[in-house]
């Protein structure tokens, strides 16, 4: 029973990580924008099939075409995303732009599926599949690899929002852009650079994920939804919240699944929601008032 | 003068009026899940449609009149299929090909039948057979024919004491479930461990966990394709030893190909599948498909084939378009492949709308599914 609960805890820990890469994308793109992107789920099912088009159309090697997606996925999620959306839709108000991302998410997924395919497509993995045996529970070098990503992805984005020039400036830029623009900060720049960040670690959570989840056009709507519940039980303003929440999803939807009902499992992301918004509106990490990026 | 040249006129008016009512089209309607989780199987079925009939249309329609297909999108959405049928009576459908979703069928074939449209669908839960329709017809049999096929296998073959159960928490998989679990009752085999999954689940870590402490000698998987596929990924990583024995997804080439190395081994009752070459019409119907669509058919694709073509062939044995007859002629009916080759298999339908053919039990070897026994129509 013990390499049951082990079993259950490190695979809950490791889908949670994917979860709170995923929400990390939620917390920067409302710092940069005050705006949450509903897209942020078809964020991260894109890249992986834009991988597919260089594996299967211009016949590239793996790291070739990882780097296409990555690419293609800065360009596009990234850079066109904040020209051709964010900047024109903006000034109407953040409700606006909301509404927006969700049209671009129907926009996204309906085009992967018309002009790739309906059916989820196998994506190779990046590490060796072999399972890693812990005390009875078994684990892989993906899972262990999706874990430590994220951990050191929040540490590194800390660090780099809170002890750079131009992370403080795009600090300064979230908490208000009007002043940082009187004291010089490129405010234009600095949001362009988050932007430029959420396409990449989309990009990454896709390149994890995708080989279990399989590559299929709809798989960021439950992803998407649960990210950003993860991102409001953690905390929206805060990046390590993000972690928080998408670990703490992850395992107790797993811990729930096996000793209490698989039947409701899907209603525990909502639950959680529920108790989190009555309880601490805020978030477990998150501050009333924060604006800290 | 007058009256010669007005009875020519009058005749070669009457003649042109003939031939355009020859080839007034026949339209059908064909109401499927073409976006949505329901996707997949959705455009299979369409596609399996357009090569029937393209073939029908080349060989002179039904009764002599081309077949006209609207399609529409139900978005895997109950209540948007139900509106869709509607609107495909409206626009004077002859016949209704879809839905395969059985949560939607169960809601859009009260239309059908009101307005005694026939209607052919992809679903296997047993509950549509089970509501006294007389205008649904199957063209796969559902859980309580398919399921009950496996028992000599759980019994005989692998000589299970205790077996577990993984299956997707839908109409599909709480179908095929609860037939499994009555005839296991019945074969006098325990069912240890009952697992229901969400559809479109990714994370089966619980799942897998729950079924390796069970002890369970065999495990029946009844998901959809790429749950399925999550579950052999899963259960591969985490040495699940015991056979796993499906009923017709679990072998499927795209599950195959989606789980790669871990689907080896698997073993599955197929109703119907692409795998089963040997047969000729389902050889040809398989290379045609790859060569337009280049993929490999589903089981969907060829459910879909089969539906348009038996709508041709009975409705010729009818010899008008009428919706009653029609239905009154399918009760009962067996269309043998010999006399009607592209029903593929020798096929019949009881007074229900439940059809009954020869399956196959397939094995995944080297990373294709294999036919390792033929089962015959119960």
């Amino acid at each position: 029973m013990m390499s049951q609960f082990l079993q259950v805890l490190l695979s809950g820990l490791a889908t949670g990580s994917i979860y709170a890469l995923v929400a990390i994308g939620f917390a920067l793109v409302w710092q940069a924008a005050q705006t949450i992107n509903f897209a942020q789920g078809e964020f991260v099912m894109l890249p992986a099939f834009l991988v597919l088009v260089g594996l299967n159309y211009f016949d590239l090697p793996l790291w070739g075409a990882l780097l296409f997606g990555l690419a293609m996925s800065i360009l596009i999620l990234g850079a066109a995303f904040k020209k051709l959306v964010v900047e024109p839709i903006l000034p109407h108000g953040g409700i606006t732009l909301v509404i927006a991302t969700i049209a671009l998410g129907i926009l996204i997924r309906e085009s992967v599926k018309e002009f790739y395919s309906a059916e989820g497509q196998p994506f190779p993995s990046v590490l060796p599949s072999d399972p890693i045996n812990i005390f009875g529970a078994v684990v892989s070098l993906q899972d262990i690899l999706n874990l430590v990503l994220s951990l050191g992805i929040v540490v590194l984005l800390t660090l780099f929002l809170n002890r750079t020039r131009t992370g403080r400036c795009m600090q300064a830029t979230a908490q208000n852009p009007a002043v940082a623009e009187i004291l010089g900060v490129d405010v234009k720049r600095m949001v362009l650079y988050t932007f430029l960040i959420n396409a990449a670690l989309a990009a990454l959570a896709s390149f994890l994920i995708t080989p279990v989840y399989l590559a299929k056009f709809s798989n960021g709507e439950t992803l998407g939804l649960i990210a950003f519940i993860a991102a409001i039980v953690g905390g929206f303003n805060q990046i390590r919240g993000a972690l928080v929440g998408g670990l703490l999803i992850g395992v107790l939807d797993n811990l729930v699944a096996t000793y209490v009902t698989a039947e409701y499992r899907a209603a525990l992301p909502l639950i959680l929601l529920i108790l989190i918004i009555l309880v601490r509106p805020q978030g477990i990490l998150g501050t009333p008032e924060g604006r800290a990026v | 003068m007058y009256s010669k040249f007005v009875l020519a006129l009058s005749t070669a008016l009457l003649t042109l009026v003939g031939a355009a009512q020859a080839q007034e089209a026949v339209e059908i309607g064909v109401v499927v899940e073409l976006s949505g989780a329901g996707a997949p199987a959705g455009t299979n079925w369409r596609d399996g449609i357009r090569i029937a009939v393209d073939e029908i249309n080349a060989e002179g329609g039904i009764l002599g009149k081309p077949v006209k297909v609207t399609e529409y999108d139900t978005q895997t959405d109950p209540q948007i299929s139900r509106a869709l049928v509607q609107k495909a009576i409206d626009g004077r459908a002859y016949a209704i090909w879809g839905t395969i979703y059985s949560g939607s069928t169960l809601v859009n074939m009260l239309v059908a039948q009101q307005n005694g449209v026939p209607q052919f669908v992809g679903s296997e839960a047993p509950t549509i057979v089970e509501k006294g329709n007389p205008f649904v017809f199957r063209t796969s049999s559902g859980a309580q024919k398919g399921v009950p096929a496996l028992v000599p296998y759980f019994k005989d073959t692998l000589k299970a004491k205790k077996v577990g159960v993984a299956w997707v928490n839908n109409e599909f998989g709480r179908g095929g479930r609860n037939v499994f679990i009555a005839e296991m009752k019945k074969a006098g085999i325990e069912v240890v461990t009952d697992v229901p999954s969400e559809q479109a689940q990714t994370d089966y870590a619980s799942d897998v966990s729950k079924l390796k402490q069970s002890g369970a000698d065999a495990v029946f998987v009844y998901m959809n394709q790429e749950e399925s596929a999550r579950f052999l990924i899963e259960a591969k990583k985490q040495g699940l030893s015991m056979p796993l024995v499906g009923e017709v997804t679990l072998t499927e080439a795209k599950v195959i190909e989606l789980a790669g190395p871990a689907a080896e081994g698997a073993i599955a009752h197929v109703g119907i599948t692409a795998t089963a070459d040997q047969v000729e019409g389902i050889a040809a119907f398989r290379e045609k498909f790859v060569k337009t669509f280049k993929r490999v058919p589903t089981h969907d694709a060829i459910k879909g084939y089969i539906g348009a073509w038996t709508t041709k062939y009975v409705t010729e044995l009818v010899g008008k378009f009428d919706g009653e007859a029609f239905s009154e002629k399918m009760h009962g009916l067996c269309l043998p492949a010999t006399k009607y080759p592209r029903i593929l298999l020798d096929t019949c339908w009881d007074n229900r709308g439940e059809v009954s053919r020869p399956s196959f039990m397939v094995q995944v070897r080297n990373g294709s599914p294999v036919v390792i026994g033929t089962v015959p129509a119960n």
